[in-house]
């Protein structure tokens, strides 16, 4: 993701009338939020609002599929919150609350969808079949359409149990391997995009999925689907910034390792003929990586200003706050031997795998495992 | 000179990349350490888990507060070093670099990078060199112009700021290292060590507590809690420290109004507050506030978090009933939470001592209803819809409030216990609930008192003493047999059943169900012993009525007709009779009133770092940005008078993007210095 532009007014200039569309439905719909809802908000939900406004227009900018895929998801949800009617029992009476657009719903789909592109991807591979990689890659895009619409419904259906119940859906592991899996696969298909090749699809679709094989897993056998209310630690602002940027990490890290994955099969000459050269794959796994390291020191940070708000300490080697900079020093020492020492080739592919099992720990690990404070979510 | 050299020689590794590397490497696997052993456990537990060989050990490496450790502190003392030493070896070529432009570079040397072309000018050199300025500074380049014999060179670059990257993540790890040290207990170990302050025992009267265990209000790092009952208030907060306390004077008084505790429906907990009163020492000026999770307040510097709740010492009123035979009346007791209180005067040599108490109990009394044998579309379908929990699943109920006692004999041994003040719904019948355990990390087994027609337990203690009481067990017998054999038996055939019913009796008062089944299991053959059980039940239960009656009839109440619901009675007060067989305690305590009182933790904070590594982690996040994301690009462009232009483009680092923008400018310069020739 380019982050600093060379020319910011050369951008500016690129501009097309959609984009101004986009910018301006965004504005808006934040202030019709705070007209509507501002009452539920404090001032900080607030400055989070408004400056999610820049921050989503900015990436509809320099991305441009991202402002449809925006739109899609918010029509969606929109129209689930129409049928819906503010009367909760809908979702099972509604034909299309009850299969298509209720949150549960919304997330089956993207699980489905993501299912299927998975295969789409791994037949192109296979057969080499370009009309096979577009397919998989517009099941993607429709999976985190439906997987964004299911969340933001989530948000507005958890506000329809009760107003002391509601809050964003970012609080447990459920919600946040809906995340994840949305988190990966915008990253991929933006990489998709950029690099101009299809063909990493079969190899981080299968990230996303295994994701996605443990949230049906868990809605099934722990129903762990069921929207709760929130602990008093966890009714705060933070929640909003600290989680997806710590999910932008985790799905930049996750993709990274499954590049690294087509990486060392191209350098081995697997499949070499099917897939983008070494080098194109080392630079995805390099910029994946720097994305992820990049956001993952802040959601660290922020987690760390969130728990001297909440626990009065912003450091106590929690094992999961440990675990954490475990994974920051892990990528830290593979940005220092890239960059400084300019090292190259197979060892840096491997070490993105390991990355991956590192990162998993922190994030499911530590909860199945090790107890501390930060286990919003068991197994 | 050899000392310079050997000095030398150690900056030369510390600022090393491979020994940062090491660093890292060694200081990601030591923090695991930490995350296996739970850290900062009383040192009992660590006794219980490791055995008294391990136990000392691990204690020495410090593996119960790792992050405080010593050798963990030198990994960090050593990775500031190292960060420090790579930047100031680093500070002088990359200010260096990011002033220089290098503009008189050599056109060989030009020549040798690996991003160069040569590409035909027909423009005038002049206006060539004026082109080429103005693309430069429009593509965010600055540039130097050298002017040559035979050439000029444009010597542009762009993204220095890059390097200002480094020196801001590099001096955040240096700051955020610093910052931490202030705030963990190294501070508090220096005062231990310099300053004589030595840990005391927690068992102890606050004010008993001499003053080498009390740090002084001018302390400017430490963490402790504090704890205020309602109605209280403290001036001093311990800090736990390894196996110890300090106690920390705070420089203003907390009393605490009220706590507040707030629930949702579900029972899962949604608000803890503290209403606290804070009294400046030094000015007598107070201020109110309300403290929460997630909403902490400072006063004279010192940071206040709601950080737990306890019970601040509530007064139960209870109702004792003995459990051994004979007529004792039920008697009452008063206990407090948290304090013992002896059971002599009800003639009972025990002591009971109260743990805790809730003053609700919130369970889901839905019926658990089989999984429908559907198959997985039903599945499926019943997990479509809004992540609502269907309300049909869940009938969340507050059962009422409860209490833990434990209940210690005069050789010490306890068993602990936990009532419910309340009757629960169960199976359609009510009852009181009375848990028991020898151990504490086992589950309690509970006891069900049955409720009788007047919603009282009084029914089923008096059936228990007369069907407990071998005495009467005769006079049950005959009534027993009297009612069940008619007047028309012999008296042979009531003898036989009048000693048979008196034995079972017996069996049962000795050892519940548990003594009849190995008496079934040693006299009856296995074929018949069904059908016996059942008989030995219906005695049981007729006995049982009859019980029941003579019970009534001592109390002069008047007779009972039988209906269904009594039938149910006895059989659960035979179950629960059988169970007060195996309760372990003389007595069952039934809570028939309370007055509650919370007390809250706060957690006090002095922590002088915090501003640093706040600082610290701004820089962090800033040059972590600039290093990644600001793109260091240095582009030369020599226009020779030959009619020749060399294009050279490095960077700080190797990339694909290098190359990208290697082609874009090159291609750029190619049309601009070489223009299509108009039609």
């Amino acid at each position: 993701m380019e982050i600093a532009h060379k020319d910011s007014a050369a951008l500016l200039r690129r501009l097309n009338p959609g984009d101004w569309l986009y910018a301006l439905a965004l504005a808006g719909g934040a202030l019709f939020a705070l007209r509507q809802y501002g009452g539920f908000m404090d001032i900080y939900d607030k400055a989070i609002l408004l400056f999610t406004v820049p921050g989503l227009a900015a990436m509809g900018f320099a991305w441009k599929p991202f402002r449809v895929f925006l739109a899609a998801a918010t029509a969606l949800a929109l129209a689930s919150i129409a049928l819906y009617q503010g009367d909760l029992a809908r979702a099972e009476q509604v034909f299309f609350l009850k299969y298509l657009i209720s949150s549960q719903t919304a997330i089956m789909w993207m699980s489905a969808l993501f299912f299927i592109a998975t295969g789409a991807f791994l037949l192109g591979l296979a057969a080499r079949s370009d009309f096979a990689d577009a397919t998989g890659s517009a099941l993607t895009w429709c999976a985190v359409t439906m997987g964004t619409t299911g969340l933001m419904v989530r948000w507005y259906e958890s506000y329809l149990i009760g107003t002391d119940v509601g809050h964003i859906p970012l609080s447990n592991l459920y919600e946040v391997f809906v995340l994840f899996a949305l988190m990966t696969g915008l990253l991929y298909l933006y990489y998709e995009g950029r690099y101009a090749t299809r063909r990493m699809g079969a190899f981080v679709l299968l990230v996303i999925s295994a994701a996605v094989a443990f949230l049906l897993w868990y809605t099934f056998s722990r129903e762990a689907q069921e929207i709760q209310p929130l602990i008093p630690a966890l009714q705060s602002y933070w929640m909003k910034v600290h989680v997806p940027a710590n999910f932008i990490g985790y799905g930049a890290f996750a993709l990274a390792a499954m590049v690294g994955v087509a990486d060392l099969m191209v350098r081995k000459g697997i499949l070499a003929s099917r897939l983008p050269p070494a080098e194109v794959l080392d630079d995805v796994m390099y910029k994946a990586i720097a994305i992820g390291f990049a956001f993952f020191t802040i959601a660290t940070i922020l987690g760390a200003l969130w728990a001297a708000e909440a626990w009065g300490t912003y450091w106590q080697w929690d094992p999961k706050e440990t675990w954490a900079f475990i994974v920051w020093l892990n990528y830290a020492t593979w940005l220092h031997i890239r960059l400084t020492k300019g090292l190259r080739g197979p060892m840096l592919a491997w070490w993105a795998i390991v990355g991956l099992v590192v990162t998993a720990f922190a994030f499911v690990g530590v909860n199945m495992f090790l107890s501390g404070l930060h286990s919003y979510g068991s197994l | 000179m050899r000392h310079r050299s050997t000095s030398r020689a150690l900056y030369e590794l510390l600022s090393s990349m491979r020994f940062a590397i090491s660093l890292l490497t060694l200081l990601g696997v030591a923090s695991i350490i930490g995350t296996v052993v739970k850290q900062n456990e009383p040192y009992n537990n660590y006794l219980n888990q490791f055995g008294p060989f391990w136990f000392p050990i691990f204690e020495k490496l410090g593996l119960y507060s790792v992050y405080n450790s010593f050798w963990f502190l030198t990994i960090l003392g050593f990775l500031v070093l190292s960060t420090s030493a790579c930047i100031v070896r680093q500070a002088r070529p990359m200010v260096k670099d990011m002033k220089g432009f290098r503009e008189h570079a050599r056109e060989s040397s030009l020549a040798s990078f690996a991003h160069q072309a040569r590409l035909p000018v027909s423009r005038p050199a002049a206006e060539a060199r004026a082109a080429t300025l103005a693309y430069l500074t429009a593509n965010g380049f600055t540039t130097r112009e050298n002017t040559r014999e035979d050439s000029v060179l444009l010597a542009a670059k762009q993204g220095s700021w890059t390097r200002v990257g480094y020196f801001l993540a590099h001096g955040a790890i240096v700051l955020i290292c610093i910052g931490g040290l202030l705030d963990g207990n190294l501070p508090l170990k220096i005062q231990m060590a310099l300053g004589g302050k030595q840990l005391t025992t927690g068992n102890q009267l606050i004010a008993q507590i001499p003053p080498e265990s009390r740090l002084g209000v001018d302390n400017w790092s430490f963490r402790g809690n504090v704890f205020i009952p309602e109605g209280k208030s403290a001036n001093t907060a311990v800090l736990n420290v390894q196996d110890g306390i300090l106690l920390q004077d705070l420089p203003f008084t907390v009393s605490l109004r009220k706590f507040h505790l707030e629930h949702y429906e579900s029972g899962m907990p949604k608000r803890f507050a503290s209403d606290i009163l804070i009294t400046d020492n030094a000015s007598g000026k107070s201020v109110e506030k309300t403290i929460e999770v997630n909403k902490p307040f400072e006063f004279a510097g010192v940071m206040m978090y709601q950080a737990s709740f306890e019970d601040g010492g509530s007064r139960l009123r209870l109702l004792g009933h003995d459990l051994r035979g004979g007529s004792r009346p039920p008697f009452p007791a008063e206990a407090v939470v948290g304090e013992a209180v002896a059971l002599k005067e009800a003639g009972l040599d025990y002591t009971l001592e109260l743990g805790s108490f809730r003053a609700f109990n919130i369970e889901n009394m839905a019926v658990d209803k089989p999984e429908a044998e559907a198959g997985s579309l039903a599945r499926l379908d019943k997990h479509l819809g809004s992540g609502a929990r269907s309300p049909a699943d869940k009938d969340m109920q507050n059962v009422g409030p409860s209490i833990q006692y434990k209940l210690r004999d005069s050789a010490g041994q306890a068993r602990e216990y936990q009532n419910f003040m309340q009757p629960i719904l169960q199976d359609g019948a009510w009852y009181l609930l009375t848990g028991m355990r020898n151990d504490p990390s086992a589950p309690f087994r509970f006891m069900r008192i049955p409720m009788d027609d007047d919603g009282r337990p009084d029914s089923w203690f008096a059936i228990r003493r007369v069907l407990l009481d071998t005495a009467r067990h005769p006079e049950i017998a005959r009534r027993f047999t009297a009612t069940a054999l008619g007047a028309e038996a012999g008296p042979e055939v009531l003898g036989r059943m009048q000693e048979t019913t008196a034995r079972t009796l017996e069996l049962f008062a000795k050892g519940g169900f548990e003594s009849l089944g190995k008496f079934i299991e040693s006299t009856i053959p296995e074929a018949e012993r069904d059908k016996a059980a059942d008989v030995f039940i219906k005695i049981l239960e007729g006995s049982a009525w009859e019980a029941w009656k003579m019970a009534r009839t001592d109390a002069g109440q008047p007779a009972i007709a039988p209906a269904a619901q009594h039938a149910r009675l006895l059989r659960d007060t035979l179950n629960a009779t059988n169970d007060s067989l195996h309760y372990g305690a003389p007595v069952y305590f039934q809570p028939t009133g309370f007055d509650e009182v919370r007390a809250t933790v706060l957690q006090v904070t002095r922590s002088p770092g915090k501003p640093i590594v706040y600082l610290g982690s701004l820089f962090l996040v800033l040059g972590v940005f600039a290093m990644l994301y600001i793109r260091e690009r240095r582009l030369f462009v020599l226009i020779k008078d030959s009619g020749e232009a060399l294009v050279a483009l490095s960077s700080n680092r190797k990339s694909m993007d290098v190359d990208e923008s290697f082609r874009r400018h090159r291609d750029a310069l190619a049309t601009l210095l070489n223009p299509a020739p108009r039609p």
